[in-house]
C-alpha cells in the first residue's frame, strides 16, 4: 500500500516502508519521553494547579470590590485565567490520562472533573475515544464542524449553511454548552438512532454537572457578595465567556485552518500504526507563540504533537516539536503552523466561505496534501 | 459543621476542598489522611523504624492490622502495606513502622535512604482481619519470620502493655541476630513478663548465639532448625488450646499450616500473607490463569491482550480506541503481573489501574471486571 500525497510542488509518494519507518521514528520519540517522565512533570502539573487555585481565589475575592470597575475587571481576568488553566492545561490533559502514570488518586483520567458544564465521562467518550481515534474521518469524527458547521468541502451544502457565521459565533460564545451537548449526538437522535435510555443517562449526567456549575457561579458566589450580587453574577458570566471564546479559538485553530486534511472511511480502513500517525499529522495544525501562550493554550497550540501522542503530558510537546517537524521535512510532509492571527483568520475565512453554495466559491484543493492509498489513486485521476 | 463543609464543597465544585487545603499545608486535608514522619531510626542493619504522626482522621489500629503508606518516588505515587509495630490503644496517637529495605524493591529502599523527619506521606485507615481478638485468648502462640515480625510484634507489645496474665510464646525466625529490629523491646518484655516466652531462631547460623540474652536464642535447637512439629511441641506444648498467629515467608506459613491442617485445628490458626511484588521471571511465555474477578470468570492465559482475552471469555468490557490512547478500557489489576505492550515494562503492584487493550498478563492475574 502506498500513500500518495500531492503538494504544491507536485505529488509526493511515500512507500509503505517509508511510512512504517516514520512510524518507528515517532515511536522512538515517544519512548524517549516516556522513559524520562518523572518528578519534573509532577512538579510542573502541581505548579499549574497552584497557580490556578491562586487565580481562582484571587478572582472570587476581588469580586467583593466589584463595585469599582478596575477591581471588577481584575476579578474577571483572574477568574478567566483560572478557568482557562483548569480546562486546558489541567483538565483536558489530565482527562487524557497524560498523568495517570503518577498514580495520584485525584489527578487521573478516571476521576478528574473540570470547571465547565460538560461532565468528564461524556467528554472522554466523544473526545478521547471518537475524536482522537478517528481524527478527521468523515462520518466518524464528529468534531469536523461539531455537526453544526460545514468545515470541509466534502460536507454537503444546504441553504441552512448560509447562517453558519452566526452559528459559529453563537458556538463560540456558548462554547462550554456546545461541548456539553456534543456527546448526545443530536443528529443521531433526529434520525432515531439513539434509544431513550441512552439519551436519558447522558441528560441526567449533564443536568447534575451543569446544575452544580450554575449553582456555584450564578447563585452561591453572587449571594456571598451580598449587595454585589449582580456585579458578581455578571463577573462570573464574563469569566465563563472569556474562557469560551479562548477555548473556541484554540480548538478551532487545531483542526480547521487551511491545509488541514480530512479523510474518508475507505481511505483509512485497515490503517497501520504508521498510517495512523500520518493522518494525525495531516489532520492537525499548530499555533506558534511564546511559553506563556502555550501554557494558556493547554499546549494544544501543539495540536500536531498532541494528536500524535495524546497520552503524553502536554508540557512535553514543545520539546518534541522540533523532532516532529524535522521528520515532516524529511518525508516531505507539511507541518501546518502559524501565528494565532493567521490561523484564526484562516478558520473564519473558511467558516464564511463554506457557508456559501459550492458553485459560488472556487474550490480549493487545499495547498497542503491529499492523502490517497494506491488502490484509490486511479479513481482520483492521479 | 457538616452543612458548612457542604457549602464550601459547593463553592469548590467540581474539585474537592482538599485540593485547595493541601496547597496550604499537606497535612491540613479534610478527607484525605496523611501522616508526618517525626522520627527516623535505623534500628537494625537493613531496617528503618519510622514514627508517624497521623492527621486527625486517624482512628488507631488493632494489633496485627496494617496501613497503606503512599510516597512519591520520582514523580510516581507508590503505595505499600505495613503493619504498625507499636501496641494498640496508645494514647499519644502515633504509628511506628519498621521497614526492611528489600534489595531490588522500590518503596522500602527509598524509605530506608530518604525518610527524614518532616516528610509527609499518604496513609489509609488501619485494616485487616489479622488482629488480636477481644477478649484476649488465654494462651497465645505468635510465630513470625523475617519482616513478618511487624504485626506479631504489635500483638506481643499490646499483650505486654495490657499485662496479659496467660501464657504467651513468641517464636521468631531471622536470618541473623544482627538484623533483628526492636531487640531492646523484646529484651524488656522478656525481663518484665515471666509468663512471656520469647524464642528466636537463626536456622542459617550454626552456633548458639547470645547466651546471656534473656530469651532463648538458638541457631539449631534440634533437627533442621526450621519450624516443625517437634519445635511446636517444645515451645508450646499447650498449642492445641491456644490461638496461633503466624506471619512470615511462604515456607514458614506452609509448614505451620500443614501441621494445623493435619490436626484439624485450622480454626485456631490465623495467618497473614505478605507477598513481595516480584516481576515474573519469564515474561515471554504465556502461562497462568486470568481471573476476571468481578464477573467470576477465569480463563487460561493465551498471551493476547487482556481486552481480547476478556472478550473471548465472553465478557464485554468497555473500550474505545483499542490502541492505548483513549483510556476507556482502564480497569484495576487486583493482583498479578502484567506487561505493557507499548513500553514492554512489567508491573505487579496490587490494585493498579491498567489499560486492558495494551496489557498482557504475565502468569496469574486478577482483573476487576
Ligand atoms: S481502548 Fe482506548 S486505551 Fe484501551
Amino acid at each position: 500500500m502506498t500513500i500518495l500525497t500531492e503538494t504544491e510542488s507536485g505529488p509526493l509518494v511515500l512507500s509503505r516502508e517509508q511510512i512504517e519507518e516514520l512510524g518507528r521514528e515517532l515511536d522512538e520519540l515517544r519512548a524517549a519521553i516516556v522513559a524520562d517522565l518523572g518528578e519534573r512533570d509532577r512538579e510542573y502539573l502541581y505548579s499549574i494547579i497552584k497557580a490556578q487555585c491562586g487565580f481562582e481565589i484571587a478572582g472570587r475575592g476581588l469580586m467583593y470590590l466589584g463595585f469599582l470597575p478596575p477591581f471588577w475587571l481584575a476579578a474577571v481576568a483572574a477568574l478567566s485565567v483560572s478557568k482557562i488553566l483548569d480546562n486546558m492545561e489541567i483538565g483536558h490533559n489530565v482527562m487524557h490520562g497524560q498523568y495517570d502514570w503518577m498514580r495520584e488518586p485525584g489527578l487521573n483520567s478516571r476521576v478528574f472533573e473540570w470547571d465547565t458544564v460538560c461532565p468528564a465521562d461524556q467528554w472522554k467518550h466523544s473526545h478521547n475515544y471518537l475524536h482522537h481515534t478517528y481524527t478527521n474521518i468523515h462520518n466518524k469524527d464528529r468534531d469536523i464542524g461539531y455537526s453544526v458547521l460545514r468545515m470541509d468541502e466534502a460536507q454537503e451544502w444546504n441553504v441552512l449553511r448560509l447562517g453558519q457565521p452566526l452559528y459559529a459565533f453563537m458556538l463560540m460564545m456558548l462554547f462550554e454548552w456546545g461541548v456539553m451537548g456534543h456527546d448526545l449526538e443530536v443528529e443521531k437522535i433526529v434520525r432515531g438512532e439513539r434509544t431513550w435510555p441512552e439519551i436519558e443517562q447522558l441528560i441526567l449526567g449533564q443536568w447534575r454537572k451543569a446544575g452544580k456549575q450554575v449553582l456555584k457561579d450564578y447563585l452561591v458566589f453572587p449571594a456571598l457578595t451580598g449587595p454585589l450580587f449582580f456585579h458578581t453574577l455578571a463577573g462570573n458570566a464574563a469569566a465563563n465567556l472569556v474562557r469560551n471564546v479562548w477555548a473556541f479559538a484554540i480548538i478551532f485553530c487545531g483542526h480547521f485552518p487551511t491545509g488541514v486534511q480530512t479523510f474518508t472511511e475507505e481511505e483509512t480502513a485497515d490503517e497501520t500504526r504508521g498510517e495512523w500517525y500520518i493522518r494525525q499529522m495531516l489532520g492537525s495544525a499548530n499555533i506558534t507563540g511564546r511559553k506563556l501562550f502555550h501554557i494558556m493554550a493547554g499546549n494544544l497550540s501543539h495540536q500536531i504533537e498532541h494528536h500524535l501522542f495524546p497520552d503524553l503530558p502536554a508540557s512535553r510537546y514543545p520539546e518534541m516539536a522540533p523532532t516532529v517537524r524535522a521528520l515532516c521535512e524529511k518525508y516531505g510532509l507539511p507541518y501546518n503552523t502559524g501565528t494565532l492571527g493567521k490561523q484564526i483568520g484562516s478558520v473564519w475565512k473558511k467558516i464564511f466561505k463554506l457557508a456559501l453554495p459550492p458553485r459560488w466559491v472556487k474550490s480549493e484543493p487545499s495547498p497542503g496534501v491529499i492523502v490517497m492509498r494506491q488502490r484509490k489513486a486511479s479513481e482520483a485521476g492521479v | 459543621m457538616v452543612d458548612l463543609i457542604n457549602l464550601v464543597q459547593t463553592l469548590t465544585s467540581p474539585h474537592p476542598l482538599d485540593r485547595y487545603l493541601e496547597l496550604v499545608r499537606p497535612t491540613l486535608t479534610l478527607r484525605d489522611m496523611r501522616a508526618e514522619i517525626t522520627r527516623v531510626r535505623h534500628s537494625a542493619p537493613g531496617s528503618v523504624t519510622l514514627t508517624l504522626r497521623p492527621t486527625r482522621q486517624w482512628k488507631g489500629h488493632q494489633a496485627g492490622q496494617y496501613v497503606q503508606l503512599g510516597v512519591v518516588i520520582d514523580g510516581v505515587r507508590h503505595t505499600r502495606c505495613y503493619s504498625p509495630v507499636n501496641p494498640e490503644g496508645g494514647r499519644d496517637r502515633h504509628i511506628e513502622l519498621t521497614v526492611k529495605a528489600h534489595p531490588g524493591g522500590v518503596v522500602s529502599p527509598f524509605l530506608y535512604h530518604n525518610a527524614v523527619p518532616g516528610m509527609v506521606v499518604d496513609l489509609t485507615p488501619a485494616d485487616g482481619m489479622f488482629r488480636l481478638p477481644e477478649p484476649r485468648p488465654e494462651r497465645l502462640l505468635l510465630i513470625s519470620g523475617g519482616s513478618g515480625i511487624t504485626p506479631v510484634l504489635s500483638m506481643l507489645r499490646t499483650l505486654a502493655a495490657e499485662s496479659h496474665r496467660g501464657e504467651v510464646v513468641f517464636l521468631h525466625y531471622a536470618k541473623s541476630p544482627a538484623v533483628l529490629p526492636h531487640r531492646a523491646e523484646l529484651d524488656a518484655i522478656a525481663r518484665r513478663h515471666p509468663n512471656f516466652r520469647i524464642e528466636l531462631r537463626h536456622p542459617h547460623r550454626p552456633e548458639r548465639i547470645d547466651p546471656g540474652a534473656p530469651w532463648i536464642d538458638l541457631a539449631r535447637p534440634k533437627g533442621s532448625g526450621y519450624f516443625d512439629y517437634d519445635e511446636l511441641e517444645r515451645v508450646a506444648p499447650w498449642f492445641a488450646d491456644a490461638q496461633t498467629y503466624v506471619c512470615g515467608p511462604q515456607s514458614l506459613m506452609d509448614a505451620v499450616r500443614k501441621i494445623y491442617q493435619a490436626e484439624q485445628w485450622d480454626d485456631r490458626l490465623h495467618t497473614e500473607e505478605f507477598t513481595l511484588s516480584v516481576a515474573a521471571a519469564d515474561a515471554a511465555r504465556a502461562h497462568g490463569t486470568v481471573n476476571f474477578s468481578a464477573s467470576r470468570v477465569s480463563a487460561e492465559n493465551n498471551g493476547a491482550t487482556l481486552l481480547e482475552q476478556a472478550e473471548s471469555a465472553g465478557l464485554s468490557p468497555e473500550y474505545g480506541c483499542r490502541m492505548g490512547i483513549c483510556f476507556s478500557c482502564t480497569a484495576v489489576r487486583r493482583a498479578g503481573c502484567t506487561r505493557n505492550l507499548r513500553t514492554g515494562e512489567t508491573d505487579s503492584d496490587p490494585d493498579q489501574p491498567i489499560q486492558l487493550c495494551i496489557s498482557a498478563p504475565v502468569g496469574d492475574v486478577d482483573i476487576d471486571i
